[in-house]
């Protein structure tokens, strides 16, 4: 009796040592990435693995996207390379988007972890690089060919020694070669620290290995998780979301059901395929099809095998959301980022009260480049003008929750944060001219959806710059509930009048500003009811107009 | 503490320290060899009432005349408080036009991952009040737009119809050129002489618009109370014949004169912590412990930092009012020099509770004072650390709070066994000892990411322990980190106003300038930093006329591409131009270190420069080991839990003022005073050094 109660503790204690091991690892990948998406928006992953593949602990990072993705690849790293060939020193590695977390771009590495000569555990990471050759990151790809190198499952590094000609290879493919190979690096690192970390504890505590400590740790959080399922109502909830897609709408269908045995997500009925790279692949829309389950049910569950186990994804093969090899896959996140908001449309039907409303979701980030060639640029245009390519992480509103309002231009389901302006302009020729609150695009409600933002841009060397747009919600916006009005949608225009296209590459022509207005959250509940002195305040900060107060709300001043 | 001096010399006089806490106001007096303690209880309303009733009551003891003070160092969280509890001025915001929301968007992240109900911390200056004004100065310091001084002027009703009594200037890339952000001072000023007014430029002259809006804001916010506090405080004393120099604690563990704390009095948050940091600073000295990791442990929180080399490890930056209290990224950024550490709800206050996976969760929140712990008995019910540790056996009953509250170990028990032990089919004594494994285990992880995040070992580190909770868990926090050494100094309770009298008077500046490494403009980069030198000594020489001086300068360097900076030293002359390639191979020395492997062919970027200029500490009366000694007959015996052994084992129980220099003793033992016990576990020797601070080994 004695023993075992000392023995729970014992376990409760290296449970926490095994997530404090993946944050290390997860931090050392943050503070030495190059990638902006990396280290600005935690758009990475760290987790440690039983050796038959069942994820123990993950890291709490910035991106949902590879939430239970980077786990199906440790399952796919050992199809390809079994246990028993895995030996102290090797490292190995993909970037396949089927295999991996979805585009090229990212990086999949898993180290095995020997401990007194036993392979006792694997650690995997995942990190986005800042480029991966092809014709350059967006949606403007029609095969995954087109998107750049792609790596298989190797050895990126045998017994100790790194595979010199894969790092050439990838050095050959990619425009900021020294960068990504050093994102290689950093990620074998970090697999490394986790390693040591783990001896240390199987050392403290006298123990072989952690099967069954994992194996506890995973029993737990599968009963906890349908614990948390089981005080929701039983049954099956469907919704449909369109969304703005590159050629045409994209429809998304999903039926929700809430069993004792966990929760189905089926798919059935989403559009097919597209021709550009929006598409996802599946692994991407299981992490964030679970992400937005997790959101609302049993939030304060860590993720392993077990909590992930009980939320099931379904999505028919050739549908966007299971679309097969070769299709173009780069900028799967668009419509992936929309999954929480179709889930969430489902959660409501069984639990209003819990669950906010549609929001921008998408992010809306502004990607310019400048100084080069381009169709519809005339060469004589850029002709000794500055070479630059940034990225402006941005965002929309979030939908009202239930009993507060909306969050304005504040990223989710991503956990992006946004670069400095300042910092942008030191590295590149854009000035920024307009960033603020965007009036009246909170969708009116009880409680109101969270604000877009208004953002204005020029070259400031006077000359062409390209605009690669991968912006959604401008023909679908957020929808609002229970009487709730939808936000604004989604705007992108020259600043003398011309309307530009969501998604593509678009000149904004030399002497022309660009204008990017993001969408706003739904509201909750009729705008009506809402209280006075909310109103009252929205109209004293300008976050509405008078006549939108008059119009929406009944204000009479 | 020594027997009262009644000798009076004017040369080497009494120095005051006091640390008006939230609760308490700590104040020590010292010279020499002698110093006297006070605690009194801090009066918000008007906090110089205590600071002057803690003033009387040490005269009183030590018998020193107030007009024999040499010096006086405050430190106070009147700052932290006004910005966490929203009670500072009516303060408006200027910005370049189009930009007013920049300091209310923020990163436009979430803190939480999965929490969709949170909540972002309101901005301090209301949207309402939020003003753009037409102007514009580029990256390269090119004016875009001239600024509109009509528009300047056609405000001035605007924010005195709103009652505004502060104004924050932050316009983009004004570390660049200021002249917009003096010229809008100006004109405000010209028309309204009192108004209070911060420039961004001047407060944090450093890129990043939000981070630098958001501190000229918070600078603004504090101003108008903590200049008037300051004022009273100083009449207050002249009448009462104290006319020695005030100096006021920092955060970054430096002290400055009281009229520079007025002009930024954003640099006056979390001086206690500060002072805590210095304090361990100071006894690492002392021990001659180049590696040392403080471990501070009250009732609320516990705090780590690392001091290598004697120098506390220091950060730029610094979050207030955080949502969730120990949650990154839930505050407000302010961008000041600052003693970096870690912060987690880990004190013995702590409340213990099951969570839905049936698992242990101690903190974050604490039960305070009141009703505190089950073991005070007075009506508190939640289990905390400290009933934890009263089943344990690690506090001694007698001299509990120093003898003026009783311990309820029953009670202690009993809380215990209902919140944890029934659910888990457990004793009390294993829902204790799951409860300080999981505080220890904690405070280990957090020490452990913090040695990750900056590059250190955390196993070649000597702890020093202090605050309330601290010796207690400091043993077994020490193993669990792989730590062999732990000091446990004396006086450690009230420790942040000791640490005051220790710090040296700095200043600290920073300013942001753009420079490649391979074409640096080495004469741009001399002119800023002289000039930054020159202002710092003339700072540091106002509250030190003659003391000698030092200065450290560094650089805030990363790859070109990269997100973070790191921190690398500069040698402390003017640069020439062949440099580069040494600074190149420091920044390169300095990156390996902290992250394992130097990049090659990466370019070097430098966004900001960095300076220090403070006055040289004094040499520490070093100390030694003590001819060995073997411990005296120990005055009291209790029951203490042994975690190896899972039972109750007899333990000695020292009284920490009968130790002499060089008594060494085995574990299991208690060392009691009266804020405080240090457990010695079994496995662990305890030495007394000559200054009588405890060394714990294994």
């Amino acid at each position: 009796m004695k023993r075992s109660a000392l023995h729970a503790i014992q376990r409760q204690v290296m449970w926490n040592r095994l997530i404090s091991v993946v944050e290390e690892q997860a931090q050392t990948l943050v503070r030495t990435a190059f990638g902006p998406p990396t280290r600005e928006a935690g758009d990475l992953s760290a987790g440690v693995f039983l050796p038959n593949g069942d994820m123990v602990a993950q890291a709490v990072t910035g991106t949902p996207g590879h939430v239970n993705s980077m786990a199906e690849a440790v399952r796919q790293f050992l199809a390809a390379i079994p246990a028993a060939a895995m030996r102290a020193g090797d490292v190995y590695v993909t970037n396949d988007p089927w295999k991996g977390t979805g585009h090229l771009n990212d990086f999949t590495v898993v180290t095995p972890a020997f401990h007194r000569k036993r392979l006792v555990a694997l650690f995997a990471c995942t990190v986005h690089v800042v480029d991966i050759g092809g014709i350059g990151f967006g949606p403007d790809g029609h095969q995954v060919y087109h998107e750049g190198l792609y790596v298989p499952i190797m050895r990126l590094a045998d017994r100790g020694s790194m595979n010199e000609s894969l790092l050439a290879i990838v050095r050959a493919n990619v425009r900021e070669p020294i960068q990504v190979e050093g994102d290689l690096y950093a990620l074998a690192a970090c697999n490394e620290i986790g390693c040591r970390r783990l001896s240390a504890m199987l050392d403290e505590y006298g123990l072989r290995d952690i099967d069954e400590l994992g194996a506890d740790i995973i029993e737990r959080s599968r009963r906890a998780m349908l614990a948390a399922i089981a005080a929701w109502p039983a049954g099956t909830y469907r919704n449909t979301l369109d969304t703005d897609g590159y050629e045409r709408t994209v429809r998304l269908e999903a039926r929700l059901t809430i069993a004792k045995s966990g929760i189905d997500i089926d798919f059935t009925g989403t559009s097919g395929v597209s021709a550009y790279g929006i598409n996802v692949p599946k692994s991407y829309t299981d992490a964030y099809t679970s992400f937005g389950v997790r959101c609302i049910i049993g939030a304060n569950i860590p993720n392993n095998a077990g909590s992930l186990s009980v939320v099931r994804v379904h999505a028919p093969e050739g549908s966007i959301l299971n679309a097969p090899f070769p299709l173009a896959v780069a900028a799967r996140s668009i419509i992936g980022q929309m999954l929480p908001d179709v889930v969430f449309g489902c959660l409501a039907q069984a639990r209003p009260e819990s669950v906010p409303a549609e929001g921008a979701s998408s992010l809306w980030n502004v990607r310019l480049a400048g100084g080069q060639a381009f169709k519809a640029i005339d060469a004589a245009e850029v002709a000794g003008k500055t070479r630059f390519n940034i990225v402006s992480f941005n965002t929309g509103g979030t939908g009202a929750r239930p009993g507060k309002d909306g969050l304005s231009v504040t990223s989710f389901p991503s956990g992006i944060r946004n670069v400095s302006m300042e910092i942008l302009e030191s590295i590149s020729p854009v000035l920024f001219w307009r960033k603020e609150y965007r009036t009246d695009s909170g969708g009116a409600g009880r409680w109101r959806g969270g604000l877009g933002q208004v953002m204005e841009f020029e070259n400031g060397e006077d000359a062409p710059m390209v605009l690669g747009a991968t912006f959604d919600r401008i023909d679908n916006p957020a929808r609002g509930t229970s009487g709730g009005l939808g936000g604004a949608p989604g705007r992108v225009r020259i600043a003398s009048g011309r309307e530009l296209s969501g998604k593509g590459r678009q000149v904004v022509p030399r002497g022309e500003r660009l204008i990017v207005e993001t969408p706003g959250g739904g509201g909750i509940g009729e705008p009506h009811a809402r209280a006075r002195e909310l109103v009252r305040r929205d109209l004293d900060d300008g976050l509405i107009s008078e006549s939108a107060a008059c119009a929406l709300y009944g204000w009479t001043a | 503490m020594s027997a009262p001096q009644r000798t009076r010399t004017s040369a080497s006089g009494w120095r005051l320290a006091v640390d008006v806490g939230g609760t308490f106001t700590d104040l020590v007096l010292q010279r020499g060899e002698a110093r006297f303690t006070a605690k009194v209880l801090t009066t918000p309303r008007a906090p110089e009432e205590a600071v002057l009733a803690g003033i009387e009551q040490i005269l009183d003891a030590s018998g020193a005349a107030a007009d024999s003070l040499e010096s006086m160092i405050f430190g106070t969280t009147l700052a932290t408080n006004a910005l966490i509890e929203r009670k500072g001025a009516v303060t408006a915001l200027i910005t370049t036009e189009g930009f007013r929301d920049v300091v209310e968007i923020g990163l436009e992240n979430r803190f939480s991952q999965y929490d969709v109900f949170l909540d972002k911390p309101a901005p301090l200056v209301p949207r309402r009040l939020r003003y753009g004004v037409p102007e514009r100065i580029d990256a390269a310091g090119r004016v875009r737009l001239a600024l509109d001084e009509d528009a300047v002027r056609a405000l001035v009703p605007l924010l005195r119809r709103a009652g505004v009594q502060s104004v924050a200037v932050a316009l983009l890339h004004s570390y660049v050129d200021p002249r917009h952000e003096q010229r809008i001072r100006e004109i405000l000023l010209d028309a309204w002489p009192e108004l209070w007014i911060t420039l961004s430029c001047e407060v944090c002259p450093e890129v990043r618009e939000y981070e630098r809006t958001s501190t000229a804001c918070a600078n603004a916010y504090v101003q108008p109370i903590m200049s008037g506090y300051l004022r009273r405080l100083q009449g207050r004393l002249a009448q009462r014949g104290v006319r020695c120099p005030l100096f006021l604690m920092t955060s970054g563990g430096a002290i400055t004169t009281l009229e520079r704390g007025a002009r930024e009095p954003v640099r006056l948050v979390e001086s206690g912590p500060a002072g805590g940091a210095v304090l361990a600073r100071e006894v690492a000295a002392q021990c001659g412990v180049t590696r040392a990791l403080s471990f501070d442990m009250g009732g609320t929180t516990a705090k780590v930092c690392f001091i290598d080399d004697f120098a506390p490890a220091e950060s730029r930056s610094f979050e207030f009012g955080r949502m969730y209290r120990f949650l990154k990224g839930s505050g407000l950024p302010i961008r000041i020099p600052v003693i970096e550490m870690v912060e987690i709800g880990a004190g013995g206050g702590s409340i213990a509770r099951l969570d839905e996976l049936q698992r242990v969760q101690v903190g974050p929140d604490s039960a305070g004072a009141e009703p505190g712990p089950a073991c005070y008995g007075r009506g508190g019910s939640a289990a905390t650390v400290t009933d934890a540790d009263a089943v344990l056996g690690r506090l001694d009953p007698d001299r509990f709070a120093g003898g003026s509250m009783a311990l309820d170990v029953a009670a202690a028990r009993e809380a215990l066994a209902r919140e944890l032990g029934a659910a888990l089919a457990v004793p009390a004594e294993t829902a204790a000892l799951a409860v300080s494994e999981i505080v220890e285990e904690n405070m280990a992880n957090a020490a452990r990411v913090h040695a990750m995040e900056l590059g250190k070992t955390v196993e070649d580190y000597t702890l020093i322990a202090f605050g309330g909770a601290a010796p207690l868990h400091a043993a077994r926090l020490a193993q669990k980190l792989g730590i062999r050494h732990v000091i446990v100094p004396s006086g450690a309770a009230v420790g942040s106003a000791l640490g005051f009298l220790w710090a040296p008077v700095a200043f600290h500046a920073v300013r942001s300038f753009y420079q490649r490494l391979d074409r640096i403009d080495v004469a741009k980069v001399n002119e800023l930093v002289q000039a930054m030198s020159r202002d710092a000594t003339g700072i540091v020489r106002g509250g030190a006329p003659r003391a000698r001086l030092e200065e450290q300068r560094s650089a805030f360097m990363r790859y070109v591409g990269q997100g973070h900076e790191i921190t690398v030293a500069l040698p402390a002359r003017a640069l020439r131009a062949a440099d580069a390639p040494a600074l190149r191979r420091d920044f390169e020395t300095e990156y390996a270190r902290l992250y394992g492997r130097a990049i090659p062919h990466l370019q070097v970027e430098v966004l900001s420069w960095s300076l220090v200029v403070r006055t040289r500490s004094k040499r520490s009366l070093p100390a030694k080991r003590a001819k060995l000694r073997a411990a005296p007959r120990a005055p009291r015996r209790q029951a203490l839990y042994d975690p190896r052994a899972q039972r109750f084992r007899d333990a000695a129980v020292f009284d920490r003022a009968e130790l002499r220099a060089g008594t060494r003793f085995a574990g299991p033992a208690l060392v009691a005073e009266d804020q405080t016990t240090t457990v010695v576990g079994a496995g662990c020797t305890a030495e007394v050094d000559t200054l009588g601070y405890l060394h714990l080994r294994r």
